[in-house]
């Protein structure tokens, strides 16, 4: 579980995020939705702890981030896994070598041993033939894949996600939700997700929080969403035409 | 104003570059891949500069050399001097400032944009160690560089000057062990070792704070090489101020 408490935040005097405060849920996928600019990725950074907060807190299930020692929070590094939007893959390794760095820099284990635990995560995201590739020989999907395994090999207990489906098609996009979704179930972690992709918000969002120029304007559920009469959200959420069909299907249902 | 920040901010870089240590199998690799990436891939470009550089000083000090009542071996004298004080230690500096320099901040800027730094950092990295303490290591052997420079920079000239009909074999060898001071090395290596370090982390520096995309890895790396050429430019005055005056 996270708790934000009453977080700010400003760059050279101009406020980016605004007082959010909400909690996000063990074993759930939380997503943080908004318009490009609303602060999502400063909000992202702040609960990873790159950047530092200006005022209120980050509760790392009863810690706050600013009052734990450098040996705790190194230890809560290695408890989070992330997702970055470019997928960060380190250029100079394969993929199987990318996927084995957190745990080779990490743990203790013999280089075989973690060779063993890598090739299960590759298995478990999907990846075929790819661990002697170098990132620029794969797919955009595969990189997120990749991505994904490298976050999860260290049996993490948070996964932050910045825009993961971003740059994908359509099908790549719900595969990569649905994978990230099924491994916050199996691993019972707690997962934020930063996106601006409806199809995102439709399919996972167990929990959904709506920031809008800094400040949080709305939370709830993906049902929830269905029946806002918040006009910030509605209109950032419904303002497809496809997405206020499905809108109108669903309230006639 | 913003000189002297970036200024604090190179030290504080500085402190935590020999902060926490990264994880010695991992460091290990590093440091080999930066020792083949820094000094053996560049041991061709500065082994042709120096030979053919040493050829032309040894050439052009011939043909100054108008009086018949000075020595021959006046040439292979000046040829030594030149290459073992300035040239080798200095100049290749500088080349290297171009060649590895802008290596150094193009690599890290990309890992930078690319947001590899960040994925570092969430790991708990100091990435700081991570990225800059190999390169500063790999640069310990950058001496040995400019040893072979000053032996194909000399052999240039010894060449040049032999076969282009200057001098004798022998004039040419007994003017290079001619008013030999030992010391002379040692000051040329001495610089060396700080022109080393400046070239692992000035670079290292331009890269690591750059911001923007990639348009902006480029103008890091065209600053960097600036800068960096600029402190070893200086670093070499205040230097043989101190040691040879």
């Amino acid at each position: 579980m996270i708790k934000v408490d009453n977080i700010s935040k400003s760059f050279e005097g101009s406020e980016v995020l605004k007082g959010i405060s909400t909690v996000f849920e063990k074993g759930k996928t939380n997503l943080i939705i908004g318009q490009s600019g609303s602060g999502k990725t400063v909000f992202l950074k702040c609960l990873l702890g790159l950047f530092e907060t200006n005022s209120g807190q980050i509760f790392f299930e009863r810690t706050p981030i600013d009052e734990m020692s450098f040996k705790e929070r190194t230890i809560l590094r290695q408890e989070i896994g992330m997702v970055f939007q470019g997928s960060a893959l380190f250029d100079s390794m394969t993929v199987e070598e990318n996927i084995m760095f957190p745990m080779q820099m990490f743990t203790k284990k013999e280089n075989e041993e973690i060779r063993e635990r890598a090739n299960e995560v590759i298995e478990r995201v999907n990846l075929i033939n790819a661990n002697e590739k170098y990132p620029d020989e794969i797919s955009g999907g595969m990189k997120k894949r990749v991505a994904i395994a490298r976050a999860i090999v260290m049996n993490p207990k948070y996964l932050f996600c910045d825009e993961p489906n971003s740059g994908l098609d359509p099908k790549t996009a719900i595969l990569i939700d649905n994978l990230i979704n099924e491994i916050t179930e199996e691993y019972n972690i707690t997962t934020v997700i930063n996106t601006h992709d409806m199809n995102s918000v439709m399919e996972i969002g167990e929990k959904i929080v709506f920031l809008l120029n800094g400040k949080k304007a709305w939370e709830g559920t993906k049902k929830d969403i269905f029946n806002t009469e918040n006009q910030a959200v509605s209109n950032f959420v419904y303002s497809s035409d496809l997405f206020k069909k499905v809108r109108e299907m669903y309230l006639k249902k | 104003m913003r000189m002297l920040s970036n200024i604090g901010k190179y030290f504080i870089m500085l402190q935590s570059v020999f902060g926490k240590f990264t994880k010695w199998r991992i460091l290990k690799q590093l440091i080999f891949k930066d020792i083949e990436s820094l000094i053996i891939g560049s041991l061709g470009i500065v082994s042709f500069i120096s030979f053919f550089v040493g050829g032309v000083v040894s050439i052009q000090t011939a043909l100054n050399l108008e009086n018949p009542l000075l020595p021959k071996n006046l040439i292979a004298f000046a040829t030594r001097q030149s290459i073992i004080l300035e040239f080798a230690p200095t100049f290749i500096s500088i080349i290297m400032a171009g060649k590895v320099g802008s290596y150094i901040t193009s690599s890290i800027g990309t890992m930078k944009v690319t947001e590899q730094i960040d994925a570092l950092e969430v790991m708990g990295i100091n990435t700081y160690n991570y990225l800059i303490f190999p390169k500063i290591v790999a640069l310990l052997l950058y001496p040995l560089v400019i040893c072979i420079s000053m032996f194909l920079g000399i052999l240039g000239g010894y060449i040049a000057c032999v076969y282009g009909g200057f001098s004798t074999s022998g004039e040419f060898i007994e003017g290079i062990q001619l008013d030999f001071i030992p010391f002379h090395i040692t000051y040329a290596f001495i610089k060396t070792s700080f022109f080393a370090f400046i070239l692992a982390t000035i670079p290292s520096f331009h890269g690591y704070f750059m911001t923007g995309g990639a348009l902006d890895v480029g103008k890091a790396s065209t600053v960097s090489f600036v800068w960096t050429s600029v402190v070893i430019i200086l670093l070499n005055y205040f230097i043989t101020q101190l040691l040879l005056t």
